[in-house]
């Protein structure tokens, strides 16, 4: 639209002398802005230098006048976080365990705390959703089954102590034998076509018959006439739908065949009572807790 | 291409001062209006108070980021709703597309915040150091007490427009009486304080030093309208045709040979950007229409018609030039590219108004939780846990009944509680876990995907709403001897 374009006097510049099929570079000095820019730059380089550690050494770095480092900021932070919570986490380890629910702001912190602990340190063998490993043993958390009890003081002992772990004597602690040495195979088949009548699933009714004096002499003293389990030796409930293991024929064979020894750690020395107690408050509010 | 030992010319071009002299005619008091109303919004809205009841702010215009909700007259927008935000900023775009279009650069020229608050300390400026050639003499004039004096006097003035400026914005964010009296008290948050100073210091230096060289250099707006405007919108022009060749009438006879312009300079004088109109349309120009008012004022003076500088599109200088008289404005203005712009613009207004009328007061959403997505239950019994969100935009805490619909087969159930009723307090969302459960061997348990619907209904009121979601199922595999538990390695298993 411009009518009258004003014509600037172009002088032509220097150039480098570099020439490309008639193209010429030119020679121009610097943007000022630029090198000032990167003058200050190289200041602030200095700076930063002489301030935070800068130079790699063997072990470490040189420290900066400023002695700063993030894992000191991080450490910083979580003595930050500890303190603001100083409060909640004397109430968590002093309030009866089981009437933290009731207490909404004790309880929300309970919990919040506890799924942290869970992500941490319980996630890798029952899931990060908790809902365990299935075949692999780790009990699913969500379920209103329980080994050793579902109430919060049954989850904060099984946290605390472990289950079948040599390094705490207060561990709860059972054995199933292998049957395998004391059953011949055919009464293995019967016991566990019983196991899977008393469970509702499909089975050979002659051979659970049979199953069933095998049952009654071999499993029934840990696992109840009826497959009903029983909490104190942490003997599993095997007339419900669920399983640990499996309910199929192969896996249950396997199981009766075998034993199982299921192993999990003992937490008390690792975590804090406050922690243990928030991570029971978390397990027991899944869905499951009794 | 031959070197020379001259060095090559700046790229930097330094700012020429700028003195505009003062003008009277119908566009600057359009101008001085547009001005009064439009720092008048911008500097009394926070200060309307508008009862919303106990607990609320009575601000009528508040953005209130530390809750999280925003307040304009009677209408409370909760982040959620931030479509409606979205919606007002493609109705601004739109806006000035439909304006561009039509009038130029309408914006710049009259509304732009640079344009409004350059205008107000150029008023200053006449003020205290009185107008153009006054300044002008002031400039070169040596820096004794007496310049000074006007100058320190003049930035004093500057600064404590700048200040209320950056006050005022402020107080959109916070109760501006509260804050008001905390920020004299300097118990005011010091972000307060800092966006004060930060807008204090571009109010000053944008609207008093920088002026035209933000719309020349720094905004990105002139570049985009340039591309918007075409042979039909309305710009400011000089009738070069009429005016040429320019001169000063010296003789009766003159008056054959010059054109109309007598080349008075009042164009450029009054020029708040510094430019000759008469170069023709240039990217400076922001179209504020002060030359129209001074050439006109000269026209009347010297007996010849006005409108040598006036509002012209780029058409209508085609059909002056061969004689014919130009398209009249409304047809300028009413074409179909404005008249889509317009609709457009409506459409989304309609839109707009009629979301607000029917958005409800309460918000509900259910989303499944997937790890695991079901839990076998020891009767064999299949459970979903959903994450419940009920959002209530009102003021009272209200109650609400969880149902199924239509389903007796599902069982629903709150944590382990029996009840199935959940209070929502007021102004506030809740988030609660809520369980569905099949029964073994129902058809819900069997499916491997169904849908369902959750209704919340008010206890002893007529709001309900309701969500969509999905149960997931695991078909009956007592055929295959398994049985799950849901966490996800299934096919291992089959």
């Amino acid at each position: 639209m411009t009518r009258k374009p004003t014509p600037k006097a172009q002088r032509d510049p220097e150039t480098t002398g570099h020439v490309w099929d008639g193209i010429e570079e030119f020679n121009n000095p610097l943007p000022r802005w630029w090198l000032w820019t990167f003058y200050a730059t190289i200041i602030f380089a200095i700076g930063y230098v002489i301030a935070y550690p800068a130079w790699p050494l063997i072990n470490g770095a040189t420290p900066g006048v400023l002695g700063y480092s993030t894992r000191a900021e991080v450490a910083k932070d979580i003595a930050g976080f500890d303190a603001r919570n100083a409060d909640l986490l004397a109430q968590l380890t002093s309030a009866d365990l089981e009437a933290i629910p009731q207490d909404d702001a004790l309880n929300r912190f309970a919990v919040q705390a506890g799924a942290a602990v869970f992500r941490t340190n319980c996630s890798q063998c029952h899931g990060s959703g908790a809902a365990g490993v299935q075949a692999g043993g780790y009990p699913n958390l969500l379920d209103d089954d329980w080994l050793w009890g579902g109430t919060i003081e049954d989850i904060h002992t099984t946290v605390s102590h472990g289950i079948r772990n040599e390094s705490d004597p207060d561990a709860r602690f059972s054995q199933m034998p292998a049957f395998g040495e004391m059953l011949t195979p055919e009464e293995i088949t019967q016991a566990a076509n019983h196991v899977r009548a008393i469970s509702g699933q499909s089975h050979d009714a002659g051979l659970a018959a049979k199953g069933a004096v095998v049952f009654a002499d071999n499993c029934a003293v840990c696992h109840g006439e009826n497959g009903e389990g029983n909490r104190a030796l942490g003997a599993p409930t095997l007339n419900d739908a669920i399983w640990l293991y499996g309910g199929d024929m192969k896996t249950l064979t396997e199981t009766i065949t075998n034993a199982r020894f299921g192993v999990m750690p003992s937490w008390q020395q690792r975590l804090r009572e406050a922690d243990i107690r928030a991570v029971a408050i978390y397990v027991h509010q899944l869905g499951g807790g009794e | 291409m031959s070197s020379s030992d001259t060095p090559p010319p700046s790229l930097y071009a330094a700012q020429e001062p700028i003195f505009p002299r003062r003008v009277k005619g119908r566009f600057r008091t359009l101008k001085w209006w547009i001005m009064a109303v439009t720092l008048g919004i911008y500097y009394l809205v926070p200060w309307i108070r508008w009862d919303r009841g106990p607990n609320l702010p009575d601000q009528a215009v508040l953005v209130d980021l530390a809750n999280r909700r925003f307040f304009f007259f009677w209408i409370e927008i909760w982040p959620q709703e931030f479509y409606f935000v979205a919606g007002l900023l493609i109705m601004a775009g739109l806006g000035l597309f439909l304006f561009t279009s039509a009038l130029g650069r309408v914006w710049c020229g009259y509304a732009c915040p640079q344009t409004v608050w350059t205008d107000l300390f150029i008023l200053v400026e006449r003020w205290i150091e009185g107008d153009r050639n006054a300044r002008v003499r002031l400039w070169h004039h040596k820096w004794d007490a007496h310049k000074w004096r006007l100058r320190l006097t003049k930035w004093a003035v500057w600064l404590l427009i700048a200040l209320a400026t950056g006050g005022a914005w402020v107080f959109y964010f916070t109760d501006a009486p509260t804050l008001a009296r905390d920020l004299l008290a300097f118990s005011a948050h010091p972000v307060a304080y800092g966006t004060i100073a930060l807008l204090t210091f571009t109010t000053f230096f944008f609207g008093g030093f920088a002026r035209e060289q933000i719309c020349i250099y720094a905004c990105p707006w002139p570049r985009i309208q340039a591309a918007m405007l075409d042979e039909d919108s309305l710009t400011v022009a000089y009738r070069e045709w009429r005016g040429e060749p320019r001169g000063k009438h010296r003789k009766a006879e003159d008056a054959d040979t010059l054109g109309d312009c007598i080349d008075c300079m009042a164009c450029v004088n009054v020029c708040p950007m510094g430019i000759d109109i008469r170069d023709g349309q240039q990217m400076a120009c922001i179209t504020c229409a002060l030359c129209i008012d001074a050439c006109d004022d000269v026209m009347d003076r010297v007996g010849k018609p006005r409108g040598l500088i006036g509002y012209l599109a780029l058409s209508d200088e085609t059909l002056e030039r061969a004689g014919k008289p130009p398209k009249p404005i409304l047809k300028h203005i009413l074409r179909p590219r404005t008249l889509l712009y317009t609709f457009l613009w409506g459409a989304v207004g309609v839109g707009l108004v009629v979301a607000l009328f029917v958005r409800g007061d309460l918000d509900m959403s259910l989303s499944p939780i997937r790890n695991p997505t079901y839990v076998t239950l020891s009767n064999g019994d299949i459970r979903n846990s959903y994450d419940l969100r009920l959002r209530n935009m009102t003021h009272e805490a209200r109650s609400f009944f969880l149902t199924v619909e239509n389903d007796p087969s599902l069982e629903l159930s709150i944590e382990n509680d029996g009840a199935k009723i959940v209070t929502v307090p007021a102004d506030e969302q809740l988030n609660q876990r809520i369980y569905l459960t099949a029964k073994r061997g129902s058809d819900r348990a069997n499916t491997e995907r169904s849908t369902v619907r959750i209704w919340a209904a008010e206890t002893g009121g007529r709001t309900r709403s309701y969500a969509d979601t999905v149960f997931n199922g695991h078909p009956d595999d007592d055929d295959t001897n398994e049985r799950h538990n849901g966490n996800g390695d299934e096919r291992k298993h089959r």
